[in-house]
């Protein structure tokens, strides 16, 4: 055991015992952050952010919500809406707050892709970050059923239902997922369990790997440029701050986060505030009723270029059920993004735009992310269908010619 | 610059799939209807051009119609519970001391002619049909007498001020069939008889200025038939005004703090505003050393 000193102030008595300067040397102000960033490398710490507020705002909503079925839509839009002083407040921030979440997870995804942040050490960061999202998207799900009103009723239907397509076990997987034969209050109490205690703390676990992972690949930069750290960090801390390549975490990074979080935080809140449809669809003010099928099913719109790639197969190719086909492709959708960085067989981490094929590869996927979007909550019906079928094929045909397009890459560059 | 580059881009990409699932999407799923008429034209049976005479319009009043509805504000009380009138009539017969303020005086003459054609209802009573309306037609009436019945009603409607109106009116167009529980207030037909009259429990109305919104409750009020074809909801007739008192109500109800929320949204946004601001300045500073 290490000797203790009488300390002389307050902090010393604590560092003697956690090792504070250590500690905060480590985390913040010997933690190196390439120079060479722009605000996109800001997401991170929004999405930080954004995290604490929907807890934070959770937990004043779970003090009043009460998961039962048959007052969970007027403990929402009564108590929690009308009754308690700003629980209107935490509601609207709750709720918009987890539809602005996926826009910021999205752009931080995509900036991942585009720099190729993805490859050569960094794939555990890729990984984790992909995990995170599917929790987040779980987290999204189970929260959308909580008010219990018709859209919360019926994507829970839906969705719940897709699981039903397993082979030998769909039939049984759904009534185990639901907790009844259909979706009552069995569900609605095991998915409040979910999305406060069980999702979170593993969304919790996911944030401390992702962060982690960072560490020894550390963060790329707008150059995708390899350089060594120890000695960029040598300079700086010499005093060449100039030259050197790196910046703390502290101050320097957060510096700027904060400057690109105010002005997201400026155009959260005013929709939080004065444009919130968008996250608080209309269609969700009705109580559920199972007797009453909406006229239009959809999901979130973060949800909606997976839903659409599910849907998009809607007729029988080679004998098998465009139903079977959706859910395959739905399957590969959902998991084909964890394996990109051995899709990419291209040694060049460089932005898209350097790139000389890799870059038609991430636009043409963008455009077809949106497609997909749109026409997910488009009826599909008529022309949106063959849409939708088409949107989808492109979406799976991009992953299968990822390969081959970064192979001809990697030969073209030779190696570099 | 290159920053601003890169969030134009950005904000084009969300601009486009934001237009394709919010303002697009819903112009797909919701086609424009024809506007609301508040001068309903389409009712031509009476030439509501005459002026009334009032004392005329009592007597007949007194003749014809408060056999089955009463008229509290001229001193005609009602003569039966509420759950025998339902019984009796289908639903409870509306008192007539507000139909001079919240009708429209063309919708109200020619209701008074054939109520089932004003209500745009005759899918649901075809003439010669088993069911029949409670209210039967005054066709037989001539235009002068009609105008005088809708002259002495326009007369002895008492006077609603500031947002009294607002419950007044509601309560009178749509408080016999509808429950809005949020505002306590329950339908004054009992419930299974309003099921059995209507064919389905009537909305709660507590939410629905949110989940109907404003834009389609002032073109389903005016015209449910526009919007949800077959629906067993009448046309009930409401002036402009009236219907902006009840949809009034409905948000007082429904969106309780929505005043508070404008206000609480200006003074949050200008925070994170100075927020930023003085960030930036912070970040200048910073960057200014290691630049």
């Amino acid at each position: 055991m290490a000797e203790f000193k009488q300390a002389d102030s307050m902090y010393e008595w604590f560092d003697q015992r956690l090792g504070i300067d250590k500690f905060v040397k480590v985390m913040m102000t010997e933690y190196w952050i390439p120079k060479n960033i722009n605000f996109l490398w800001a997401m991170g710490v929004l999405l930080s952010v954004m995290f604490t507020i929907l807890v934070v705002s959770g937990i004043f909503l779970l003090m009043y919500y009460k998961p039962d079925v048959n007052m969970a839509f007027d403990s929402v839009n009564y108590t929690i809406m009308q009754e308690v002083g700003y629980g209107w407040l935490f509601r609207h921030i709750h709720a918009v707050g987890a539809s602005v979440v996926f826009l910021i997870i999205y752009i931080h995804m995509f900036t991942g892709i585009y720099y190729g942040s993805y490859k050569k050490g960094r794939e555990m960061i890729w990984i984790s970050g992909m995990l995170l999202f599917v929790l987040f998207s779980a987290e999204g799900f189970s929260g959308y059923m909580l008010p219990w009103g018709q859209m919360s009723y019926w994507a829970a239907y839906v969705i719940t239902e897709i699981f039903g397509g397993v082979p030998l076990i769909g039939g049984d997987l759904v009534v185990w997922i639901r907790g009844n034969f259909y979706v009552s209050d069995s569900t609605l109490t095991r998915f409040f369990m979910l999305h406060v205690l069980l999702v979170p703390l593993a969304i919790i676990g996911a944030i401390v790997l992702h962060f982690y992972a960072l560490r020894f690949p550390h963060v790329n930069n707008e150059e995708g440029e390899f350089f060594d750290f120890d000695k960029e960090a040598e300079k700086y801390l010499a005093g060449d701050k100039k030259n050197s390549k790196v910046v703390p975490f502290w101050p320097v990074f957060l510096s700027k986060d904060f400057f690109v979080l105010g002005v997201f935080l400026v155009f959260f809140f005013y929709l939080v505030f004065f444009h919130y449809d968008f996250a608080m669809d209309p269609v969700n003010f009705d109580k559920a009723d199972g007797l009453k099928t909406p006229a239009h099913i959809y999901p979130e719109w973060y949800f909606l270029w997976s839903y659409e790639v599910l849907r998009g197969f809607f007729f029988e190719i080679a004998g098998i059920s465009g139903k079977s086909l959706g859910l395959i492709a739905f399957a590969v959708a959902q998991g084909v993004f964890f394996v990109l960085p051995w899709l990419d067989r291209s040694p060049m981490v460089k932005p898209a735009n350097q790139r000389p094929y890799f870059k038609y590869w991430f636009w043409f996927l963008m455009v077809d992310l949106i497609v997909l979007t749109v026409y997910g909550k488009l009826p599909p019906t008529g022309a949106n269908a063959w849409v939708g079928f088409a949107s989808s094929m492109t979406f799976l045909i991009l992953f299968i010619a990822l390969p081959f397009i970064t192979k001809a890459e990697a030969k073209k560059v030779g190696g570099k | 610059m290159k920053e601003l580059k890169i969030l134009a881009i950005i904000a084009a990409l969300v601009g486009i799939t934001y237009y394709g699932i919010e303002p697009y999407a819903h112009h797909i799923m919701h086609p424009e209807v024809k506007a609301a008429d508040f001068q309903f034209k389409d009712l031509k049976n009476v030439d509501t051009s005459l002026a009334g005479n009032v004392d005329n319009g009592k007597v007949l009043v007194e003749a014809n119609c408060i056999a089955c509805h009463s008229l509290e504000s001229a001193g005609h009380a009602k003569t039966m519970l509420d759950t025998d009138a339902a019984a009796a009539y289908g639903v409870v017969p509306p008192d007539l001391s507000s139909a001079g303020r919240i009708y429209d005086k063309n919708y109200l003459a020619n209701f008074i002619f054939d109520p089932v054609s004003a209500m745009h209802l005759s899918h649901k009573y075809p003439a010669g049909g088993a069911k029949a309306f409670p209210m039967p037609s005054y066709n037989w009436m001539s235009g002068q007498e009609i105008m005088d019945v809708v002259a002495y009603l326009q007369s002895v409607t008492p006077k609603v001020v500031g947002k009294d109106t607002h419950k007044a009116t509601y309560d009178a167009a749509c408080g016999r069939c509808h429950s809005m529980s949020y505002a306590k207030s329950e339908a004054t037909t009992p419930k299974d008889a309003v099921k059995a009259y209507m064919g389905a429990t009537p909305p709660d109305l507590s939410q629905y200025i949110k989940s109907r919104q404003e834009h389609y409750l002032h073109g389903f009020i005016n015209d449910p038939q526009l919007l949800l074809a077959g629906t067993s909801m009448p046309r009930v007739g409401l002036s402009e005004k009236a219907q902006e008192e009840v949809i009034a109500y409905m948000e007082e109800t429904g969106d309780s703090k929505k005043a508070e929320r404008e206000r609480v949204g200006l003074w949050v946004m200008l925070y994170t505003f100075v927020f930023a601001i003085l960030a930036y300045l912070w970040k200048r500073k910073i960057w200014s050393e290691v630049h």
